[in-house]
């Protein structure tokens, strides 16, 4: 009985020290000293060095004169606005270039993934070609490639390159007509809201009763007769209330028009081609993820080629895709923080230069760190919601 | 009633007859692909199309009209710009390369020191060459000289100031030795500091586990230049008054610590990847949380995600080039401040600068690729189904 009991009573051996548990509290609690101490180190010194340098701490500067002027603003903006408006702009610029890259370099990524696959070997090699150089060089060569190299060494607005639709292109940028919306132009806006909302719902119509018949429905020509139809017809019946602002040769510069400045130009059209290439492997990944049997099982069930790929490839490839993708836009949104080499005011811009002026450092440094962070998790969070959406549905 | 046997078996094979002339030679490669259906046809034709207009413009630009030599700008202008060239042409300046190619290499670091990295890269190559090819035997000294030795040596020859060798700023370094330099010691150190956080992630200690996840989420989801904004202007700030860093050390702090929140990444997906089997195995055996890792888990682990580990490192050389940013020179940056170099200006002096920055950054990141694609294909154990 007493041989029991001392069994029962001793069923860690070794002693104390050597348990997990304890040791892992002692660990932790080892590295949150360490850590406190740190950063209470560095409190310390960044008070000292602030009060040293004159700088007081906090967010009240924002509302200072910023005092210099920024090229390109979607919003009004002069030198005597505030810091925060000055930061804001480039916050919005940063949206501006990552929304248009990525939409352009998902077109031409999924253009050469697809191409990479293809069975025609020219084009397989023209996409294959494409995707190594691309890959293989820094996106910042890129960007200074397009600057330096191609758009800064381009004629004189004198001698500017006409273009089809009155567009020009020269060392200032690349210039369009801009549509000049005349009274009643808000029916042509609220004709192809008419036609989008339509066309969805004959396209949800036209699926339920697919479903429940087998009769198919033009559900393309369709919706495209509705969503181009309905805005010309409500063109037409307010009177052609659209006129254009054409880009006009004057002595040294172009005037009217829409002028897209050079440092716009060739970062989107970097960042664009840059993440293609990558954007290019992932499609190809995903569509060789799909397995041969799933194309050819769909094949003996009489589909078309390219039924085949819209209605069994794509889908299941789109799983593969999706994540793959996500990492790639954030790396494009942050990619565009490169905007500062070539002087386009992008949020790492104006904030660098707000931090230059007022000695912010923490503050403006802390700034882009959230609003970065915050575009990344709000980009993660809308790639979840449609990862959800596509992702295998299992018993 | 066995005289009606009739029967036959060949005994010698019949010879295989060629393929018929419509699936042999040139003619039947170009029908397969190229033309083999109107949309195939159309498709080779608009390839044909980009070819004809990109590379002829391409090849007669960097090859044929391309100016070699020439000692200043007049070399690669055309008269109207006051140079040499006849109107309307258009080659690559590669003259330009030519006279900048020391800088190009070594940034500002002073001419009769050059020697000194020349040795360190001869030494760096002579080390690295044998370690990357498998069948050189002595791979374990070979990696002490590499990893242990090496950069002891170099950072004496680099920097100097010791044994009679005159004192190098790091200012003074640039081009390709600062990218080299940024990325050697940024792989070194980040692949470590990568092991650790992913480990730390997969801790079962809460407050470890949290620290890390911070951190590695955080860097991830910040630019780089963000990363080295901080640690140009915000970490003087954090040390106390009168303590000073080096630039280019800040940098590589930066540099590294960027990348190993990426490697994290990599590692933990190949921890994640290791069969519970192996870790419970190395518990049964009685193996302490150390060693179960760095005998059992690692080698397997590191093994599986070599691919992503290759991936970041050509990410981080490529990133390197941002350093530029903060005003120190890389080799794009070098190549950039030469552009203003009023004695090469000319409309094509920028393009050749980076076209040819661009050929070397391809080749270090092309050539890494394909060693591990190389390097999978022979640790391939073929386990996978």
């Amino acid at each position: 009985m007493a041989s029991q009991e001392i069994l029962r009573e001793e069923p860690r051996s070794g002693s104390f020290i050597n348990d997990p548990k304890v040791r892992g509290i002692f660990f932790q609690a080892v590295v949150v000293i360490v850590l406190v101490a740190l950063v209470w180190w560095i409190v310390q010194n960044t008070i000292d060095n602030l009060t040293r340098l004159r700088i007081a701490s906090g967010f009240g500067f924002l509302r200072g004169r910023a005092g210099f002027d920024i090229s390109d603003s979607a919003i009004a903006y002069s030198s005597d606005s505030t810091y925060g408006r000055a930061i804001l702009v480039g916050f919005i610029n940063t949206l501006i270039v990552a929304v248009s890259g990525i939409i352009t370099a998902t077109i031409i990524g999924f253009i050469l993934g697809v191409g990479r696959l293809s069975h025609n070997w020219l084009i397989r090699k023209i996409c294959t070609v494409y995707v190594e150089v691309f890959r293989n060089i820094p996106p910042l060569l890129v960007i200074f490639f397009w600057y330096s190299g191609v758009l800064s060494v381009l004629p004189a607005p004198r001698e500017s390159i006409n273009l089809p639709f009155s567009s020009f292109l020269n060392q200032r940028g690349f210039y369009f007509p801009r549509a000049v919306w005349g009274e009643g132009s808000w029916l042509i806006l609220v004709a192809l809201l008419l036609g989008i909302a339509m066309a969805w719902f004959v396209a949800r119509k036209a699926r339920q009763r697919q479903m429940a018949t087998g009769q198919q429905f033009p559900v393309f020509w369709t919706s495209a007769a509705l969503i181009i139809g309905l805005p010309l017809l409500a063109y037409a019946l307010s009177g052609f209330p659209l006129s254009f602002d054409y880009p006009k040769q004057s002595t040294f510069n172009l005037t009217g028009g829409f002028q897209v400045k050079p440092e716009f130009l060739s970062l989107y059209l970097a960042l664009s081609f840059y993440t293609a290439a990558f954007i290019a492997e992932i499609v190809r990944a995903g569509i060789m993820g799909v397995s041969k049997g799933q194309t050819e099982a769909a094949g003996a069930l009489g589909l078309r080629p390219g039924s085949i790929l819209r209605l069994v490839v794509i889908p299941q490839a789109m799983r593969i895709v999706i994540p793959p993708l996500t990492s790639q836009y954030l790396n494009l949104t942050k990619n565009s923080s490169l905007a500062i080499a070539i002087g386009y005011p992008d949020l790492t811009a104006t904030t660098g230069t707000v931090l230059n002026q007022t000695g912010q450092a923490i503050e403006c440094v802390l700034i882009m760190m959230v609003v970065y962070l915050a575009l990344s998790l709000l980009t993660s969070a809308i790639m979840n919601v449609v990862n959800a959406r596509m992702a295998l549905v299992e018993r | 009633m066995q005289e009606h046997d009739l029967s036959f078996v060949r005994v010698e094979m019949a010879l295989a007859q060629s393929a018929p002339a419509s699936e042999r030679g040139l003619g039947a490669w170009i029908r397969k692909n190229l033309i083999a259906s109107t949309g195939d046809t159309i498709l080779t034709i608009i390839g044909i199309v980009l070819v004809a207009m990109i590379l002829p413009q391409l090849i007669s630009w960097a090859l044929i009209n391309a100016q070699w030599t020439g000692t200043d700008r007049t070399f690669c202008a055309t008269v109207a710009q006051g140079g040499i060239q006849p109107d309307g042409w258009s080659g690559a300046c590669w003259a330009f390369v030519n006279a900048k190619f020391g800088q190009f290499m070594f940034g500002r670091y002073p001419i009769d020191e050059r020697w000194r990295p020349i040795l360190v890269a001869i030494l760096f190559v002579a080390l690295l060459v044998p370690l990357l090819i498998p069948k050189v035997p002595r791979k374990g000294l070979n990696a002490i000289l590499f990893f242990g030795a090496l950069p002891i040596v170099a950072f004496i020859l680099l920097v100097g100031g010791v044994f009679g060798l005159p004192h190098v700023e790091t200012p003074l370094w640039g081009g390709l030795l600062v990218t080299l330099t940024l990325s050697f010691v940024g792989i070194a150190v980040s692949l470590p500091i990568g092991i650790v956080l992913a480990l730390g992630r997969r801790s079962k200690m809460p407050i470890v586990k949290m620290l890390c996840v911070i951190f590695i989420e955080t860097v991830r989801g910040i630019p780089l230049i963000t990363v080295l904004f901080m640690a140009s202007v915000m970490l003087p700030l954090f040390l106390p008054a009168g303590v000073t860093f080096d630039k280019f050390l800040r940098a590589l702090i930066g540099v590294s610590l960027f990348a190993a929140a990426y490697m994290a990444e990599v590692v933990r997906g190949g921890l994640q990847a290791i069969p519970k089997g192996q870790y419970e195995g190395a518990d049964s055996l009685g193996l302490g949380y150390w060693q179960k890792m760095g005998l059992i888990v690692l080698p397997q682990a590191l093994k599986l995600v070599i691919p992503g580990i290759v991936n970041t490192f050509i990410g981080m050389f490529k990133d390197t080039s941002l350093v530029s940013i903060i005003s120190m020179f890389d080799l794009l940056g070098v190549v950039k401040q030469n552009f203003s170099d009023a004695n090469w200006a000319t409309p094509q002096t920028a393009r050749s600068g980076l076209v040819f920055a661009a050929f070397v950054f391809w080749m270090f990141c092309f050539g890494m690729s394909r060693y591990s694609m190389f390097t999978e294909r022979r640790l391939d154990t073929s386990y996978k189904r």
